[in-house]
């Protein structure tokens, strides 16, 4: 900040003549001044603040591989299962292509729901923060659209069943049901029409309606600031220079202090792509090595794991139409957090034991659900599915209630940061 | 089958799914034994693939296996491969196919035999090793097997492995086999032999697997390296911060 910018642009010659030239007709240098290097976060943001970066990350990767992908997949009902084989034995490191692509479907709700964790743990939906929860939440929505659709294109047993099962859940709503279904599938069962269409919205609307929303989702974020683990409003202490005292620039600091959380994260997800790239079952499914047949019904039918807390949920109530409801209120009821969540005070560290218990619970909930999802649900499953469901929902209804029972401990001044 | 009837079968097997019935494709009846097959092993390798050529080739297909991918992982020469193991005229750049019509197929066996390019990765490497070594002779005097109770598939290998009965306690228990008819291997070099087939399954499904950790490792160890220096410009960066 110490040379103003045409002096800058006059000892750089050339280049900063073609500086100048693009800033007087775009606003480069404000962007980057708005959103990079005069972005000032709060200096005390621990590894949790880390996993929206890291989702960022995920969705480059996801678009990459994607790109390569499509250059050798074939949606079609007939080669669909046959190019992917194609992609994983004959493209060049085609193999590597797909591990990354499929690793990184889970990898992107393991780092997405980490992220929202976050939010929980410190506040961050809270005012002034609404719209960046509201428009996160949207992403998460489109995520799952996504990976369901892009869960279809192997065209393995999995795929072909794994679609049926979700896709025949529309036909629960009463009156529009059937019709509904039918023309979600294009078809009177899941054929080539289906995967076709799958495929058109996984690799062009999804995704612009994914980039589109992060975009949304930052420039809200921007807008209001980066919450921290302190809950502390860092834009209400500025020096003489209207800068957050406890506010350090998102470049460089931020940025080297992400480069190592993204080579950690890349350890993490090489240890999977090189060494485990079906996670015991769990990332690529054993019965999806299996080609799509629709005369044959696989063993067990249950989404992959990143879905399986709402599909226990789907289960534990007997009604067809009562589960969909249900599970659709579980998603949906997120999108009220902010306002269900009666204290002023934002982050854990500070907050009353009511909502630490509650948030707990609610943790071991959403954990053991999802074990559940992959269980039969009878006997002894069906009842913890119906036990673990309650507990999900009291964590949201009960909420404007034990959130303004709680006597939270006084917030600091300041963010707590020790060099 | 015409498309029609295709169609048909779909929408009533769509049907099928939405009332609960058993399931059509059962898992197996009975604990596995560990395959413990090291696809690393090039010697068993070649050996699982002579035995595959021989014995299972006439009927099952891998389709998405090529004859020069073969030579080049399992070394061999491409002539090796052609004189040694491709017993068709197919070409050494074309995939392990076999010559036997779907429609005669499904009159012989009841159904088309399934390609085994994915089987390791769909079942696993110890289904197909307890698989294999479980054939016996009921009482009916038919070929059964114990992971895959009326499965039917014959037993190919029974000129290697002889031919078995199983053996069953007072309560009706299976307790094991007795051999009825010695085979041209003894017990040990039978199970040897079905797990280097079950080994060239395994590399069948995934050809790419010893590479791919290979490449693994130096990726790894190129990221730890990395991820000290981003920690160390980390901390250099931030040193300022108070």
């Amino acid at each position: 900040m110490s040379a103003t910018q045409p002096e800058v642009s006059r000892k750089l010659g050339a280049a900063g003549r073609l500086n100048e030239w693009v800033n007087a007709r775009f606003p480069l240098q404000k962007l980057l001044a708005e959103h990079i290097t005069e972005y000032y976060a709060s200096k005390n943001l621990n590894f949790w603040y880390g996993f929206g970066v890291l989702s960022m990350f995920v969705l480059v990767i996801m678009i990459v591989s994607g790109i390569f992908l499509t250059m050798s997949y074939k949606p079609s009902a007939t080669e669909a299962f046959a190019s992917v084989e194609y992609i994983m034995r004959d493209v060049e490191y085609g193999w590597l292509i797909r591990y990354i692509h499929s690793t990184g479907a889970s990898a992107f709700f393991i780092v997405v729901y980490l992220h929202m964790f976050r939010a929980l743990l410190y506040g961050s939906y809270k005012k002034p923060r609404e719209l960046v929860w509201i428009l996160g939440m949207l992403i998460y929505l489109a995520l799952m659209a996504e990976a369901f659709f892009g869960y279809m294109l192997p065209w393995g047993q999995m795929s072909y069943w794994g679609a049926q099962v979700i896709i025949s859940l529309f036909g629960a709503l009463p009156l529009i049901g059937e019709p509904l279904v039918e023309w979600i599938r294009g078809d009177f069962f899941i054929s080539d029409i289906t995967l076709n269409r799958f495929f058109a919205l996984h690799v062009i609307a999804l995704p612009l309606v994914l980039v589109f929303l992060v975009v949304l989702h930052i420039i809200a974020l921007h807008e209001v600031g980066s919450s921290n683990p302190d809950g502390v409003e860092i834009k209400e202490n500025k020096d003489a220079r209207g800068i957050p005292v406890d506010g350090v620039a998102f470049h460089p600091y931020h940025t080297y202090k992400d480069v190592v959380y993204i080579t950690i994260f890349l350890i993490l997800f090489s240890l999977v792509v090189f060494f485990a790239p079906t996670a015991g079952g769990y990332f690529l499914e054993t019965a999806n090595f299996d080609p799509a047949d629709p005369l044959v019904t696989p063993e067990k039918i249950h989404p992959v794991w990143y879905f399986t807390p709402f599909y226990a949920i789907l289960r534990a109530v007997p009604d067809k139409l009562g589960g969909v409801i249900l599970m659709g209120a579980a998603v949906m009821v997120l999108f009220f957090l902010p306002w269900l969540d009666r204290c002023k005070v934002k982050s854990i560290r500070y907050r009353g034991w009511q909502y630490k218990t509650a948030l707990g619970l609610f943790t071991v909930s959403f954990v053991v659900l999802g074990w559940l999802g992959l269980m039969p649900a009878t006997g002894f499953y069906l009842l913890l599915t119906q036990i673990f469901t309650i507990i999900y929902f009291a964590f949201f209804l009960f909420m404007p209630i034990y959130t303004s029972m709680e006597k939270p401990k006084p917030v600091p001044e300041r963010v707590v940061y020790h060099a | 089958m015409h498309e029609l009837t295709r169609k048909l079968l779909a929408v009533v097997a769509t049907g099928v799914l939405l009332t609960p019935v058993a399931s059509l494709a059962a898992g197996p009846s009975i604990p596995l034994d560990r395959a413990n097959n090291d696809v690393r092993n090039v010697a068993s390798l070649q050996r699982g693939a002579q035995l595959y050529m021989n014995f299972c080739l006439g009927c099952h297909s891998a389709q998405f296996m090529r004859w020069n991918r073969i030579a080049q992982d399992l070394q061999l020469t491409e002539e090796q491969v052609m004189n040694n193991l491709m017993f068709t005229g197919d070409s050494i750049h074309d995939t392990m196919q076999i010559a036997m019509p779907g429609a005669d197929a499904e009159v012989w066996f009841g159904k088309m035999p399934p390609d085994l390019s994915l089987i390791s990765r769909s079942r696993g490497t110890d289904y197909l090793y307890t698989f294999l070594r479980t054939f016996y002779v009921d009482d009916n005097g038919n070929s059964n097997n114990k992971v895959l109770e009326m499965t039917s598939m014959p037993h190919v290998l029974w000129e290697l492995q002889g031919l078995q009965r199983a053996a069953y306690d007072e309560n009706g228990d299976w307790t094991g086999f007795e051999q009825i008819r010695a085979g041209s291997m003894s017990p040990e070099e039978y199970d040897r032999a079905v797990r280097d087939i079950v080994n060239f399954l395994d590399y069948v499904g995934e050809p790419i697997q010893v590479e791919r950790r290979r490449i693994g490792t130096m990726v790894i160890a190129f990221l730890l390296v990395f991820l000290v220096l981003s920690w160390l410009f980390k901390r250099e960066v931030w040193r300022d911060v108070k």
